[in-house]
C-alpha cells in the first residue's frame, strides 16, 4: 500500500465533504429558491466528488475499510482537508467568497490531476473537473454581483475577505504526501491569483493585505469549527453503529 | 435462460430503462450505457455516472439489474466507471427530440457551441429566452424563461 497515495486521496476527499456539508447546512435556508438550489447542488457534486474518493482510497487501504467508514468513523485529527473548507457559513456572503475561492483552486487542481500518473485520480479528477467549472462560474458571478451590488454587500464582502483570506496560503502549501503523490500546489498559486485579481477588480473588491498564513489542516491540525461540523456528520453512526437505511 | 451471447437483445432491454428522474429518457438515449459483455455466464454492464454526485445512478444500477432478471438474465454485474467522462455530446438525436416534446430543452453540443446560453425554448422554440438560474431541479439542469411565450423551462445543461 502507497501511504503517501492513501494520504492524498483522502486529502481530496475531505476537503470535498467538509465543503459540501458546510453547503448543505444552507438547505431550506438560502437567500432565495434559486440560490437554495445552487448552494445545495454544489453540495450534492462535492459529496460525489468526495464519494469517488473515498472509495478510491478504501480499496487502497483494504480490509474492512468503505467509503462510509472513511467518512463516518475517523476522528477530527485524521481529517486532511484544508482549513478553508471548515470555516463556517457566516452570511451568503463569506459562503460565496469561500466557494469562489475554493473553486478557483479546484478548478486548477483538476486541470493537472486529470493527466496524473495514477488513472483513477486522473479520471475522478476529469470528470469533476467539469462540475467545477459551472461552481467557480456561478461563485465568480456572485462575487462581482455583491462586491458591485449595495455599499452593504460590498461591506459584507470586504468583511468575508478579512475573515477568509487567511486560509488560503494554505492551498498552495504542499504537505509532503501531495509532494510525493499529487502535484507541488505552489505552481498553482500564480494562476490562481490571477483569477481572484479579475474577479475582485470586476467586483470593485481591493486585494488583501499580505497577512500571515494559517496552515495545518492537510496534516490534521485543524480550526475548532471541525470538530462540531464532525458531531453533526457523524452522529448517527457513532450513536448507532452500523445503523442502515 | 435466453441466449447469453445475444448482446443486441441485452441492449434492447436495456433501451427499455428510463432515467428515474427524467423518465421520458432512456439509459441508452442518455448515453449511461458504455457497453455490456459477456464473461462466461455472466453479464457485465459497463455504465458510467452522469454527474458524480446524481443520486439517480444507485436506483439506475438497480433497475438495470431487475429489467433483466425479468428477462430471464440471473448472473448480472454492474461495472461504473469514470473515465471518459460522460457528456451529453453522448446523448441520442432520438433522445434530444423526447426531451424537448416533455418540455425540457435538450443540451447543444459542446463542439459547436461555445457557451450555453442561446437556448431555444422548448415550448414555442423562441431563442429569446433568458438564464434564470445556472442550478435547476436536478444538478443536470439549469432554469430558464421564454422572453416570448413567458413560460420558464428546464434546459439540460451542456456537460
Amino acid at each position: 500500500m502507497d501511504n503517501s497515495l492513501v494520504s492524498y486521496t483522502l486529502h481530496l476527499a475531505d476537503s470535498n465533504l467538509i465543503l459540501a456539508q458546510r453547503n448543505a447546512e444552507w438547505c431550506a435556508h438560502g437567500p432565495i429558491l434559486e440560490q437554495d438550489i445552487a448552494i445545495t447542488n454544489i453540495s450534492l457534486d462535492l459529496i460525489g466528488q468526495s464519494r469517488n474518493f473515498y472509495q478510491y482510497a478504501a480499496t487502497l487501504i483494504g480490509n474492512d475499510t468503505t467509503e462510509d467508514s472513511l467518512a463516518y468513523l475517523r476522528t477530527e485529527r485524521e481529517f486532511k482537508n484544508c482549513l478553508l473548507v471548515e470555516q463556517q457559513n457566516g452570511d451568503w456572503g463569506q459562503t460565496i467568497l469561500r466557494q469562489f475561492f475554493f473553486s478557483a483552486y479546484q478548478y486548477l487542481l483538476y486541470q493537472k490531476l486529470q493527466h496524473n500518473n495514477d488513472n483513477q485520480i486522473a479520471a475522478i479528477a476529469a470528470k469533476a473537473l467539469k462540475e467545477v467549472t459551472y461552481h467557480l462560474r456561478w461563485s465568480s458571478e456572485w462575487v462581482v454581483r455583491l462586491g458591485d451590488g449595495t455599499a452593504e454587500s460590498h461591506q459584507r464582502m470586504l468583511i468575508a475577505i478579512d475573515e477568509l483570506w487567511r486560509y488560503t496560503g494554505e492551498l498552495f502549501m504542499a504537505a509532503d504526501y501531495e509532494m510525493e503523490a499529487g502535484i507541488d500546489v505552489s505552481l498553482l498559486k500564480d494562476d490562481w491569483m490571477k483569477k481572484i485579481t479579475a474577479v475582485f477588480d470586476e467586483a470593485t473588491l481591493p486585494l488583501p493585505e499580505k497577512v500571515f498564513m494559517q496552515t495545518g489542516g492537510k496534516t490534521g491540525t485543524h480550526t475548532e469549527h471541525l470538530g462540531f461540523i464532525l458531531t453533526e456528520l457523524q452522529y448517527l453512526q457513532r450513536t448507532y453503529p452500523g445503523a442502515e437505511w | 435462460m435466453p441466449d447469453i451471447n445475444d448482446k443486441q437483445k441485452i441492449l434492447a432491454i436495456l433501451g427499455e430503462v428510463t432515467d428515474p428522474e427524467v423518465p421520458v429518457l432512456t439509459i441508452t438515449d442518455l448515453g449511461i450505457v458504455r457497453d455490456v459483455k459477456i464473461n462466461g455466464d455472466e453479464v457485465e454492464v459497463i455504465i458510467t455516472p452522469t454527474y458524480t454526485g446524481c443520486p439517480a445512478m444507485d436506483m439506475i444500477a438497480m433497475n438495470i439489474k431487475l429489467a433483466l432478471i425479468e428477462n430471464g438474465y440471473s448472473n448480472i454485474k454492474i461495472t461504473s466507471v469514470l473515465a471518459p467522462a460522460w457528456t451529453t455530446d453522448w446523448m441520442s438525436e432520438d433522445g434530444k427530440r423526447k426531451l424537448k416534446e416533455y418540455g425540457i430543452a435538450p443540451p447543444l453540443t459542446r463542439s459547436v457551441v461555445p457557451s450555453d446560453r442561446a437556448i431555444q425554448c422548448p415550448q414555442c422554440n423562441s431563442p429569446n429566452t433568458k438564464l434564470i438560474s445556472e442550478f435547476g431541479s436536478t444538478a443536470c439542469k439549469a432554469l430558464y424563461q421564454c422572453k416570448d411565450c413567458k413560460e420558464p423551462f428546464d434546459y439540460f445543461k451542456c456537460h
